[in-house]
């Protein structure tokens, strides 16, 4: 008798925990901020933890590689000798873009892109898992980092904030199922929205069947919302294939050590615009190290232009980020 | 014989190993690798280890620290909220009420009783993901992982029996 009693008691635990789990999915569906907080609140917890383990096997993984460029050293000497030729002739080009960009700028009297702050994080967890891809950085609330800014390395785009808890910060990858961002594809400039779907390749959307895509193609933010400044390099066009397209994002996930958590505070310029803060809405030199290659990425400063000249261009090396560094251009 | 309070507390401190342990491997798993792919494909060990506590330590792994272990993944892992809460469960009961057969057999048997487990614990988890979106997801990287999954209990098993003989002790 007693026996089945337990027996009959195991069974209901198993339906009670099968239907909590149910129920947990269900408010995962249906508030989904409500979740997101609660998952960056667990990480804040545990960020101590998984910083303190993270930072060993980042050093072990420093070893390993710089062993391994030592011995590829004398090639990869002569290969970036070339690759520096082949720089400073684009870096000539660049600033004589620069320039004459300016000067463009100027004549047409073009509102210049938004001030942008960036706050330097190390990455301190890498779920992977099959069903999402995100990352965690060791950035939260208490450095300014909010939902929904942008999340980039020197290679490019890695994604944005998806919510942000005192100390950590929960980052949505390009590639995750749930992420979406608008593009711009190759020299035509062919707009489409790149949709992660938990496969390294994500995939381009909505794109014009008349567009010709070739892979190789250059993949860029195409700015169209004010969720992404226009510009940002994302990836390069890997496959087209009966219409999908995919992209290999610059960035790999596996790579990133340390990422800048942009903050190009749109609304913000706006509201301050309205309200008469500012006089006008033009605020000086967005240096996003990702946007180098955008085309509207260097403004002259905002006397230069009060004055109707120029700039003289510059190219601004920038400096590698550290934990903790925070750098306001 | 009457136990002395030290003597209890020790008990006490060998018996939460198993489940605090499945807690750490849970967090152990997102550390980042920095081995390209690695981290996408990293075995499930909390799987591993609830499969490994269910079958011979049932006492110290209650179904409740199945389902809260498996929230705990969820909330770290990024994966809609509840998914391995379900599968862990679930995989707990069919463990629990397949212990009879699995005690006493040889270590392919119970390989090859994980391989299935684990097979149907991913195909769970891929339905319930696809479900919860209304699509269905690419589960190339879940097949990945089922892999690395089986492909690693031999490895993962010894330092589990090891911390079972050493620490945790028969029941």
């Amino acid at each position: 008798m007693w026996n089945a009693w337990k027996l009959l008691a195991t069974w209901l635990t198993y339906g009670v925990l099968v239907l909590a789990a149910g129920a947990a999915m269900l408010l995962g569906k249906a508030d989904a901020v409500l979740v997101e907080r609660l998952r960056v609140q667990v990480a804040d917890v545990v960020a101590p933890i998984l910083e303190s383990v993270s930072r060993p096997v980042d050093r072990a993984a420093d070893v390993v590689a710089s062993s391994r460029r030592l011995v590829d050293l004398v090639e990869e000497n002569s290969a970036l000798r070339q690759e520096r030729e082949h720089l400073l002739q684009w870096q000539a080009v660049a600033q004589r873009l620069e320039a004459e960009n300016a000067q463009l700028r100027d004549l047409l009297k073009l509102v210049a892109e938004p001030e942008a702050r960036f706050v330097a994080a190390r990455v301190v967890a890498d779920p992977g898992g099959a069903y999402a891809h995100s990352l965690l950085v060791n950035t939260g609330r208490r450095d300014g980092v909010e939902k929904g800014q942008i999340v980039l390395t020197g290679e490019g785009l890695v994604g944005r904030i998806a919510a942000s808890a005192n100390r950590v910060s929960r980052v949505l990858l390009i590639s995750d199922l749930n992420s979406r961002v608008p593009v711009a594809v190759g020299e035509g400039r062919a707009r489409a929205i790149l949709a992660g779907d938990n496969s390294v390749y994500p995939r381009l959307i909505h794109l014009d069947p008349d567009e010709t895509i070739a892979a190789g193609d250059q993949v860029v933010t195409s700015g169209i919302t004010d969720a992404f400044p226009p510009g940002l390099p994302v990836g390069t066009v890997v496959s087209v294939q009966h219409g999908d397209v995919r992209v290999a994002p610059f960035v790999k996930q596996s790579r990133v050590e340390f990422v800048r958590v942009v903050d190009h505070r749109l609304p913000a310029l706006i509201d301050d615009f309205l309200a008469g803060r500012t006089e006008t809405p033009i605020l000086p030199q967005l240096q996003l190290p990702a946007a180098a290659n955008a085309q509207l990425s260097a403004s002259a400063p905002a006397e230069a232009q009060a004055e109707g000249t120029a700039a003289p261009p510059s190219v601004v090396p920038l400096p590698v980020p550290r934990p903790g560094d925070r750098i306001r251009p | 014989m009457k136990r002395s309070f030290w003597h209890r507390l020790d008990l006490l401190a060998r018996h939460v190993v198993p489940v605090s342990l499945a807690f750490a491997l849970v967090l152990l798993s997102t550390v980042p690798l920095r081995v390209p792919l690695l981290n996408l494909v990293f075995p499930a060990l909390a799987l591993v280890s609830i499969y490994y506590w269910t079958l011979y330590r049932p006492d110290l792994m209650p179904p409740a620290a199945a389902f809260a272990i498996g929230l705990a993944d969820d909330v770290l892992s990024g994966a809609p909220f509840g998914v391995n809460a379900l599968v862990f469960v679930l995989i707990h009961a069919a463990v629990n009420t397949q212990r009879g057969f699995f005690l006493g057999k040889s270590f392919a048997i119970v390989w090859l009783g994980f391989a299935l487990l684990a097979g149907a614990a991913f195909t769970i988890a891929w339905l319930a993901v696809s479900a919860f979106y209304g699509l269905l997801v690419n589960g190339t990287g879940a097949l990945l992982q089922a892999g690395t999954t089986i492909g690693c209990l031999p490895l993962i098993w010894r330092l589990l029996v090891q911390c079972h003989l050493r620490i945790v002790g028969q029941a």
